[in-house]
């Protein structure tokens, strides 16, 4: 039995050693000047130049175009990030309450018309979302950004899911004391759904700080970028170089790694519970 | 649907204004637009376009080309698929087992969930570079030269292990609340009739972690076909031309570098079907089939 549990704790050390290890490989090379790491190659121990390193790629204009720094793509990356969680949990919770505690003629036909983006992930259908958003003139927008980013209806999904499984008697006792169907949604659901919403917004916010795609096509104006976004330009101009500047490229990998890790691990039971119950 | 319900001639439309404006114009158009267009030629300055049929679907499908990365996507999908759930399901079952330091296991395992498919990317091309990184020195030492970015085989072997360590911690996820959900009583029930551990695995654990399997498997592929866009963009750094690529990175690379659009949409509404079946399985299939408890 004791060679067992050694045998799996092994196997488990394996585990987060190959999780691990990249990242911190990645943090280290960022706390060397770049000549060590173009002759030496990837660093395993700490170097001296972490505040240098960080404090270079955080607020001094510089990369490609003179323009933008670190700290504007954090800014960047926050406003995604929140703009997108808040947007789709809002919108999505109002319209599961329609579909959940309405009846109305066309509730079938609009519950369908929601789910069908389920089916379709934005990649598939990308030069003619973009085509719409240029014709809007939302490129180069936070709006742009942001909004079609919540067309998919998962946040809608999840939150119907959850509405079903709140007991009816809620909702008569409410209406025998007159309550409204604001009155509900606000006192009643809404307080009711915290966990839920807690969840939700982790989730979404790391899939909206980590959005690559849509991001690299909608901003072209780099006052715009998202740390995501930034990365192909950190590839051109830093490891394109003469003397690659990957000590720099990767404190800026760290810089968008960390905050959705912190995230996920601070609120780790909420994000768990979240992903588990809303990907049914 | 609830028994009890509010009635309001236009309150639920007010509700779900926000939501059905944002699915028509930034879904359903886009959408139709991709079908309509892949039926079209257009003139790559803008010069208006002419119907051509189904020409767009027959020069793609019949190009060598998409043959090309339409294998490497299906090889691509394969390995990331099964090296992950395998991977994720080994670690799942370890971490359910063990007694001390469960969650911390548990947490040092599933943080990469929140690393970007490209910053995944850039770790990878630190990692695999020919000139800094330990892998390919690591390699060398068993006499693989490897060239990432030059070599075929090498960058898709590069691909792939990151594509598989920024999947496994969601499969973790999943497999673990899994097998956290199987009954105690079914598992001593389990360990009174059989005592060889592997044996009771196959027999019991993992029939019963089917359903949470075949879920995963959907996720998978659709993870290998669309979110590994970041990491293939990283790692063949602007330069496609004999670098693996999958589907998904063909149809941006026809659509904004080729100035394709035809073909471009072409490609998008065969992936659109190709989705949709996959969701129809998802939904009807699996839930019909394999549902044990």
């Amino acid at each position: 039995m004791n060679k067992l549990q050694i045998s799996d704790h092994l196997i488990l050390l394996a585990g987060v050693f190959f999780m691990v290890t990249p990242v911190a490989l990645t943090f280290l090379t960022s706390t060397h000047d770049a000549i060590t790491v173009y002759k030496e190659g990837v660093q395993f121990l700490p170097g001296g130049k972490f505040l240098e390193n960080y404090e270079k790629v955080l607020f001094e204009a510089g990369g490609f175009t003179k323009e933008v720094d670190g700290f504007v793509m954090l800014k960047n990356s926050m406003i995604l990030g929140f703009g997108f969680a808040i947007g789709k949990i809002v919108i999505s919770m109002l319209a599961a309450y329609a579909i959940v505690y309405f009846r109305f003629p066309m509730a079938t036909l609009c519950f369908w018309v929601i789910f069908a983006t389920l089916l379709l992930p934005l990649e598939v259908r990308i030069l003619p979302s973009y085509e719409i958003v240029q014709s809007l003139g939302m490129v180069n927008t936070y709006s742009g950004l942001i909004v079609p980013l919540i067309a998919s209806a998962t946040g809608t999904f999840f939150f119907r899911q959850f509405f079903m499984s709140v007991p009816d008697e809620l909702l008569e006792a409410a209406r025998i004391d007159g309550a409204g169907p604001w009155k509900f949604f606000k006192d009643i659901l809404v307080p009711l759904s915290k966990t839920m919403i807690a969840a939700i917004f982790i989730i979404m916010f790391v899939f909206g700080w980590n959005q690559y795609l849509w991001p690299t096509l909608i901003t072209t104006d780099e006052s715009l970028f998202t740390l995501v976004r930034g990365i192909k330009q950190i590839l051109q101009v830093w490891v394109g170089a003469q003397i690659p500047d990957f000590n720099e490229a990767m404190a800026l990998a760290i810089l968008a790694i960390i905050p959705p890790v912190l995230v996920v691990v601070i609120f780790q039971s909420w994000f768990v519970k979240g992903l588990v119950e809303s990907d049914k | 649907m609830k028994k009890v319900q509010f009635q309001s001639p236009w309150l639920p439309y007010m509700l779900l204004m926000p939501q059905l404006a944002i699915v028509t114009i930034f879904f359903l158009w886009p959408a139709a637009e991709a079908v309509q267009s892949s039926f079209y030629l257009e003139d790559p300055f803008g010069f208006g376009s002419t119907f051509v049929g189904l020409d767009n679907f027959s020069d793609t499908l019949t190009s060598t080309d998409y043959g090309r990365v339409a294998r490497f996507t299906g090889v691509f999908t394969f390995f990331v698929t099964f090296l992950s759930l395998g991977i994720a399901l080994l670690l799942a079952v370890k971490a359910d087992k063990v007694l001390r330091g469960a969650s911390s296991y548990k947490t040092l395992l599933m943080w990469v969930y929140a690393v970007a498919p490209p910053v995944a990317g850039l770790i990878g091309v630190l990692l695999f570079d020919q000139h800094v990184g330990p892998i390919v020195d690591l390699f060398a030492l068993f006499g693989w030269r490897m060239q990432i970015g030059v070599d075929y085989f090498d960058t898709s072997f590069a691909m792939i292990v990151t594509a598989v360590w920024k999947q496994i911690p969601v499969n973790f996820i999943f497999f673990l609340s899994g097998l956290q959900g199987i009954s105690k009583s079914v598992q001593e029930a389990a360990s009174i009739d059989c005592r060889s551990g592997i044996r009771r695995f196959w027999t019991v654990t993992f029939p019963l972690l089917a359903p949470t399997g075949f879920f995963l498997l959907i996720i998978n592929i659709t993870y290998a076909f669309f979110d590994t866009f970041g990491i293939i963009d990283v790692i063949v750094k602007n330069e496609p031309g004999n670098n693996p690529v999958t589907l998904v990175y063909k149809v941006y690379l026809d659509g904004f570098r080729g100035n394709d659009l035809g073909g471009s949409s072409a490609q998008s509404v065969l992936l659109m079907a190709m989705v949709f079946v996959l969701t129809v399985i998802q939904f009807r299939l699996i839930e019909r089939r394999v549902h044990y408890t």
